[in-house]
Formats: structure tokens, C-alpha cells, sequence
């Protein structure tokens, strides 16, 4: 297999990261819309947090697209 | 670049010169469409901020939308750091409204002849500077207060004796990943977002151009997408440079205060 073919094979691999992170990235905001329905009041406290949570789970999804995008142009 | 008729999605980030400037050594210092974006991000906030400084005891429509951002920064600051926090807030404001203004101007809806808007901070070498800008004050501040001190901060309290060795190494590791983690935060989403788009823009085009049933049937369902991921990329702009700036005032608040 020649190296441009394992290239792109790879980044689709590397891609399924990305998915992985929706499904980290909806725990966060699931957790805080459930908590925040059960305890309105002490909700908009916790607001900073949650985009805390958010950027932390979003930041290594978008480390696995970044390793599939630096692998397909590599290999196009 | 793409032959005629391919649609190239990275076209839109490159950037290209303008004129040249000066020399330093053996580099030319050159004005690019990346510094002439930056200039009119500049000029834009200077005139919204000067237009809400009226000062005026029942506050216009402008200066109340002013304010609502001068109030919000404040207050983050004010929550995370303390009172402390006053002195680093004008460097957070212009942090946050100048990632604001860059990430909405590359949305803009226009391309005409070539002429289309450019996302200064999907350019690793922008976002890059300015997390190391927020990360030297971080730790210019942290040294001044606390000097030799500030090596404290990578010992939380109650680690026992016998994790000594391995506590403090990946406390540093974390630390010294902070200002690659905000860099690359921002310019990953803003590069992914306008990729995306670009891509189901060229869904459209290729969908008209195979024909009028292709062009509805793979058209239609596009478009309102793209609109829909439109709206997501504004809120994703906002939210990345607030999360630049809360998270650069954390990192403050672990400079000053330790713990």
C-alpha cells in the first residue's frame, strides 16, 4: 500500500475522533440541562462552568480532526 | 489550487500580499489581507466603543449594547478572579471584542469578483500569538507577585509525600500545554467551520450545475443547511472567543491567587 493510500485510509480513521467528541460534548450539556431543570435557581451560576466543560470536550474533538485534516492534505 | 470547475475549500485562508512595508534583516515585512482585516476589525470596534461612550444618565440603544459587553467581561472577571481582577480587565476586553470582531467579519456574506471576507484567526500563527500574549502576562504577573513561590501552584494541597515525584511533572505538563490548547482551540473551530461551509456551498453549485432535478433535489436540502450551519458559526464565533477570554482569566486568577 503506498503511503498517499495509508494517508488517506488514516484520516478517515482519524476522523471517527470527531464523532466521539459530539457524543462527549452532548454529555456536558446534557448533564447541565438536566441538573439545571431539577435546580433552576442555582443554574445561571454554573453557566461559566458549563462553557468550561464545553471548550475541554470540544477541544480534543477537534484534535482528531486536526491529525485527519493534516493527514488528507498530506496525502492530496 | 483547484482546476477550473473544482471547488477548492482552503482558498478562502490563503493569505496573499498586498505591499511590501520594510525590511528586518533578511525578511520583507509586508502588509498582507491578514493585517488589513486586523486593521478594519480595529477600526470597527474603535467606532462602536467611541459611539457608546455618550455617557449619556438614560443610555441609548448604543451605548447600552456597549456597555452589555463592558459589563459582561467585568463581571466574568470579577467572578473568577476577584476585585483583584480589575487591573486585567481592559487586556481581557480587547482580547474578547477584538476575537469577536475577527471571527464575525469572516463570516460576512459576500464574494464578489474575488474579493471575499478572510477569518484572521483561522491562522494558527494569529491565535498563536495571542495565547502566548495572555500566557506571558500570566506568567510575568505570576513571577512578580509570587517569585520563586509561584512553583507552589504545581503542588495542589494534600498530595502525599510518596506521589511527589509524579504529581508536580504532569502539573507542568498540563501548565505548559495552556497556551498550545488556546491557540489551537480557536483555530481548529473557526478553520472547521468555514471548511464545512465552503463544502455544502459546493454541494449547491455542483448540484445546479448537473441539471435542474439534481440542482432541487440536492440544492433545496442544502441551502437550508447551509443557513442552519450559518447560524452555528456565529454562535460558535462567540463562544470561542469567550471561552479565549475565560479561560485566559482563569489561568490569571491560578497566576495571582494561587490557590
Amino acid at each position: 500500500m503506498d503511503v498517499q493510500a495509508a494517508s488517506l485510509i488514516g484520516a478517515g480513521l482519524a476522523a471517527i475522533g470527531a464523532g466521539m467528541a459530539a457524543i462527549g460534548v452532548g454529555n456536558v450539556f446534557g448533564s447541565f440541562l438536566e441538573s439545571a431543570l431539577r435546580n433552576p435557581a442555582a443554574a445561571d451560576g454554573q453557566q461559566g462552568r458549563l462553557f468550561i466543560g464545553f471548550a475541554a470536550a470540544e477541544l480534543l474533538g477537534l484534535l482528531s480532526f486536526l491529525i485527519a485534516i493534516l493527514l488528507y492534505l498530506k496525502a492530496a | 489550487m483547484a482546476d477550473q470547475g473544482k471547488v477548492d475549500p482552503m482558498h478562502q485562508f490563503e493569505v496573499q500580499k498586498m505591499f511590501d512595508m520594510f525590511h528586518v534583516g533578511n525578511h520583507e515585512v509586508a502588509f498582507t489581507t491578514s493585517a488589513l482585516w486586523m486593521v478594519i476589525a480595529g477600526l470597527l470596534l474603535w467606532v462602536f466603543m467611541i459611539g457608546g461612550m455618550k455617557r449619556q444618565l438614560v443610555p441609548g440603544r448604543w451605548q447600552v449594547a456597549v456597555e452589555g459587553f463592558t459589563g459582561f467581561i467585568s463581571s466574568m472577571m470579577n467572578a473568577n478572579i476577584g476585585p483583584e481582577g480589575r487591573k486585567y480587565t481592559p487586556y481581557v476586553f480587547s482580547l474578547f471584542m477584538f476575537i469577536l470582531m475577527l471571527n464575525v467579519l469572516g463570516l460576512m456574506p459576500f464574494g464578489l469578483f474575488g474579493l471575499h471576507p478572510f477569518t484572521v484567526t483561522s491562522h494558527f500563527a494569529i491565535t498563536g500569538v495571542l495565547a502566548i500574549l495572555s500566557f506571558a502576562i500570566v506568567l510575568i504577573v505570576g513571577f512578580w507577585r509570587h517569585g520563586f513561590h509561584f512553583f507552589s501552584l504545581f503542588v495542589p494541597h494534600g498530595t502525599p509525600i510518596w506521589l511527589m515525584w509524579l504529581i508536580p511533572v504532569i502539573e507542568l505538563v498540563s501548565f505548559l500545554v495552556r497556551p498550545f490548547s488556546l491557540a489551537l482551540r480557536l483555530f481548529v473551530a473557526m478553520t472547521a467551520g468555514h471548511v464545512l461551509m465552503k463544502v455544502f456551498a459546493s454541494f449547491i453549485i455542483d448540484g445546479i450545475a448537473a441539471g435542474p432535478a439534481i440542482g432541487i433535489g440536492v440544492g433545496l436540502p442544502s441551502m437550508a443547511l447551509m443557513i442552519g450551519i450559518s447560524g452555528l458559526e456565529l454562535l460558535v464565533a462567540g463562544i470561542q472567543a469567550y471561552v479565549f477570554a475565560l479561560l485566559t482569566s482563569l489561568y490569571l486568577n491560578d497566576a495571582i491567587n494561587l490557590h
